[in-house]
Parts: structure tokens; sequence; C-alpha cells
């Protein structure tokens, strides 16, 4: 069974969300990078950017395939994890931790709301394996 | 005989299988007015010894370099191939065009081409190369391809004497509003920097010249490189690998991405193809090479092995997210030129190079020394280069074929308002009685 922190907020799409005020800590979970499988590459967007909820916000790469990580929220991205792009493997090594994404400046708040609790995601995460 | 070895038993219980009386009843979804009633018009068949004497017919219309004293160039060298190079490709372990499907089974040839990627780094001075690409003029859209979906810009800028051919092949890639591609003057024969400069902006994704150019020049890729890196654009350098045995390599003065036509190197001028390109980029373009990559690595038992490496980035894997549609090689070609590397060595291609040098250097003064032929530019040159005529240069070559010469290629065919110039190349091939009596026979015409 992956590890799924009660703290955090989840997307269907397997984007994780810790929220400090209106900045948006995102990643993806546990169960992602391990149905990932070793993480080779990530294609992060720059700071500035804006996306809207469902936007695509980066590409992963894995040995074995290669997906889309979506926004999670709506906002500007005010900060990237540049040390993924010489160390990918701490996204499989630590995906809560040191293998975060982007932060995101959230510019609707309330959709957090509308993210799945740690309780829902393991339905869907149980789902998938 | 049929291609098919179906016999008609087999064709019956296929039919019975899926519940039809005759073939025909499989194409009773095309409309009665589209379907051909009747044989189609073609001469009767030949017995394999009538087929083969009528083939060889046909082959033996064709005149090739081994028949002509060639100067022609532009893109497709006739340099010399050594013998070892054929009877290596033709080992049937290696018999693939391409890099194969379950591609490490074939750890041999997986080696074979990561040797080929190591070459093509020392030569062309990058960090990363792939395992060929389908042709020279291919390799640089790809080029121009990565160096768009790197930066997220919109533009691209050729220089006029990158090969013709390359950039019309460039343009049909970037078709389509993928970017623009504005081209830049070379006045005197050499990119122009003033209006590089002048058009540069953080609007460009690359720059592309050729080294040396489609004139035979060869450009100051440092003066290049450093307008480049003002406005974050990456130098693009399409390089001719034989040059590269003299010449410092394009990394070395700054290309971001080097690409070429591998065809010199130990691949016959074969009417025109199967040829190799070559690419060769820096490493934050890693992820967006095209095509295959073959890596070194160690199996679980400690032996070193050979993989296909960060294939996520290739179609098959990212689909319609891909940057690139190339899922494969030129595995046999790529091969020749590394046996044809492997062969030559440092000092035998550094050998090469001197000899393309100092025979089209010996070539142009002889030349030039004929009442009313001058050089077009003024500026260094390798293997090739411009003369301008009193006449047309079409009129030239067609006088000189009499005499079983090639002169080389009329400029007029590419560029208007050079008509009267004449693009020539010596390769190591030349002798001087072949250059002796080019002189001698233009100047008899002129």
């Amino acid at each position: 069974m992956s590890n799924i922190p009660e703290e955090l907020r989840y997307a269907e799409t397997h984007e994780w969300v810790k929220v400090d005020g209106k900045r948006a800590l995102v990643g993806i979970s546990d169960h992602a990078q391990e149905e990932l499988g070793d993480v080779v590459a990530l294609y992060l967007p720059d700071v500035g950017k804006q996306v809207s909820k469902g936007d695509k916000l980066a590409e992963i790469d894995s040995m074995k395939t290669s997906d889309v990580i979506y926004a999670p929220v709506s906002g500007t991205v005010v900060e990237v994890n540049s040390a993924v792009d010489e160390t990918p493997e701490i996204v499989n090594e630590d995906p809560y931790g040191k293998g975060w994404l982007v932060v995101i400046e959230m510019s609707s708040p309330g959709e957090v709301d509308d993210l799945m609790t740690a309780a829902q995601y393991a339905e869907v995460a149980k789902g998938d394996s | 005989m049929p291609y098919i070895p179906h016999t008609p038993r087999d064709q019956e219980r296929m039919m019975r299988a899926i519940g039809i009386g005759a073939v025909d009843e499989l194409f009773r979804d095309v409309p009665e007015s589209l379907r051909l009633r009747k044989q189609l018009d073609l001469p009767e068949p030949l017995s394999e010894m009538e087929l083969v004497a009528e083939l060889n017919e046909i082959a033996n219309a064709n005149r090739g370099v081994d028949h002509y004293t060639s100067f022609l160039g532009a893109g497709a060298y006739d340099h010399f191939v050594p013998s070892a190079v054929n009877h290596l490709v033709s080992r049937s372990e290696f018999y693939t065009a391409y890099t194969p499907y379950q591609a490490e089974i074939s750890q041999g040839i997986l080696q074979a081409i990561y040797e080929f990627q190591t070459m093509v780094c020392i030569l062309t001075g990058m960090d990363v190369a792939n395992a060929s690409m389908y042709d020279g003029a291919t390799a640089a859209a790809e080029a121009a391809v990565m160096s768009l979906n790197a930066s997220g810009r919109k533009r691209v800028l050729v220089s006029q004497f990158v090969n013709p051919e390359y950039r019309s092949v460039i343009s049909t890639y970037l078709s389509g509003g993928l970017a623009t591609v504005d081209e830049l003057a070379c006045p005197g024969g050499v990119t122009g920097i003033d209006q590089l400069r002048a058009m540069l902006d953080d609007s460009v994704a690359s720059v592309i010249v050729q080294y040396p150019n489609f004139a035979g020049i060869v450009e100051d890729l440092e003066a290049l490189a450093g307008e480049c890196q003002r406005v974050g654009a990456a130098l693009i350098v399409i390089a001719d690998p034989i040059s590269l045995g003299l010449l410092k390599s394009p990394g070395a003065l700054g290309a971001d991405i080097v690409v070429g036509e591998g065809q010199s190197m130990g691949n016959p001028l074969h009417f025109g193809g199967p040829y190799l390109g070559f690419m060769g980029a820096r490493v934050k373009y890693l992820r967006y090479l095209p095509g295959r990559i073959s890596g070194a690595t160690t199996d679980g038992e400690g032996n070193r092995g050979f993989v296909l490496t960060l294939q996520a980035r290739e179609q098959h894997i990212r689909r319609e997210r891909a940057y690139s549609n190339i899922c494969t090689n030129q595995s046999l070609n790529a091969l020749a030129a590394t046996i044809y590397l492997s062969l030559m060595g440092k000092t035998g291609l550094r050998r090469v190079a001197e000899l393309c040098l100092n025979k089209s250097h010996y070539l142009a003064g002889r030349l030039c020394e004929i009442d009313g032929v001058s050089m077009a530019y003024e500026a260094p040159f390798f293997k090739e280069f411009v003369v301008r005529l009193p006449m047309p240069a079409e009129e030239v070559v067609n006088k000189l074929r009499t005499h079983r010469i090639l002169a080389g290629v009329p400029m007029g065919r590419y560029y208007s308002g050079m008509e009267n110039l004449l693009l020539i190349c010596v390769t190591e091939k030349r002798t001087k009685e072949d250059m002796d009596e080019f002189v001698q026979r233009l100047g008899a015409i002129l």
C-alpha cells in the first residue's frame, strides 16, 4: 500500500497539494511514482506561467513511459524545484518531500475544497492497482 | 510465379473459414463503378534470365563517377571508401537498415551505434549524439524543431548559404505555423553578421549556418555564436564531417547543435541515397534530441552492455506529445561511417581533409589563370569554391560533359543572379592530371 499522507489533498490525476495560505505546493503521489517506475526526466513550467485547474502543468518521463502532470489548482507558478532536473530520482525517493515539483500561487483558493481527501484518494489508488 | 504462395486449397479453406464463396466477395464494399473490370495493361512475364538482361540494360544506361571525372559536390561527395568498409558492413549480423526491434538482443549493433555516437561527439565537439538521422537535410530540420521546443520561441534564421535543398526541407518541416523562417544574406560569401545582429532578438529560437557553407567557405562560427548567445538563441551548425578532420570543431567555437550529412564517411554516392544524417547537441538539449540513443551500462552480473536509453522521449512512448516522429536511424549507413572513421583514425581523417584542401586550392589557382575566370568570393574555403565564368555556367557544364568531365554545380540553379557562377568540389580522389585536364578543357571552350 502506498503512502498517502492525511494532511494533503489529491487530484484524480495523482497530483497532491499542500496548502499554505495562497500558496499550493504541488507534487505527484507515492502511488503515481510507483506506477511510473524510475523517473528519468521532468519538463517543468517556467516561473510566471499561468495555469487553470486541469491544464497541463508539466511532463514526466520514466524509463518505461511518459505522462502529463495537470494543474490541481488555478494560479501562477511562482517556484519550480530545479533539483529534479539534475536528480529526477528524488521524485521516486521522496515524492512528498524533496521531490516536490512546483509552487502555485492560487487565484481561487476555494478550488482546494474540490480536491480529494487522503481517504478518498486511497480508494482511487486502490482501484488502479 | 505468385509472390504469395497460397495454394488454391489454402485459399478455399480461408474462404470457408470467413464464410465467402469467392475472393471477389471481399471487394463487395467497393462500388461497381470504381472496380477495374479488365486486365492491367502490362507486358507478358519474363523468365529470370530475360529479366536480369533487361534490368542490366537499364542499369548500364547509368553513368556514375567511375565513368566521369567529377567535380560535383553541393552535399554529396565522391570521397574514397576503403574496401574494408564494404566487407565489414556486408556481414549478415549487421543486416538491418534500422535499429532492431528487441534492440537489446542485438548487443553488437547497439555497441556499433554507441561508437558512432561517440565519434560524432568527438568530431563535432558536442556532449551527446543520437544513433543517426535519415540524412543531412532532415537532421538540420529536426535540429530547428529542437531549438523551438527547447526555447518555446517561434522564429528561425537560416543563412542563404545553407544548402538550398536543406533550406527547403527546413521550411517544409516548419510550415503550418510551427515557426517563421527568415533568410540571412551572405555578402562576400559569408553569413552577414551586421544583418544577423539587426534581426536577432529574443523571438529567435535558432540561427542555422553551414560549415563550410554551400559556397565552400568556412564561416566564422565564433562570431556567430557570440551574437546568438546575446539573445539566448541556439546556434545550429550543419557541418561537413570530413572538414572536421582539419577545422576546429563547431562545439569548440560555440555551436549548440551540430548536424550534417554523413555520406562522406564511408558511404558511396549511390545515386543519391540511402545516406545518413548525424546529430550532436549540448547536454541541455538532451531531452529534445530526436531518434534513438544507445547507452552503455552494466548488467546484473557486472558486464558492460548497451541499451536504447531515454526512450520516453520517443514517439512510440510519448505518442502525440513527442517532439519528433523519428523512432529509428540509418543503422547500416551509420555503421559504414563508424568503420570508415575507425579505419582513418585521427591522422587519416586529417590527411584526407588536407588533401581536399590542398587539391581544391591548386585547382582554384589554376582555373583563375584562365582569362575571364575569377574567384566569386575572397574568403577562406575548404574543398569547394565558386568561380565566376565569362558565360553561363550551365553551358560550360554541358560542354565539358561531352569530355567526360562533370565540372560542378551551376549556382544559378539555386540562386537568381548567379547564372555565371559555378560551384566546384575537389576531393582527395581527384588527381593532378584530372585537374589539369579540366583547366585545359575549360580554357579551350571559353
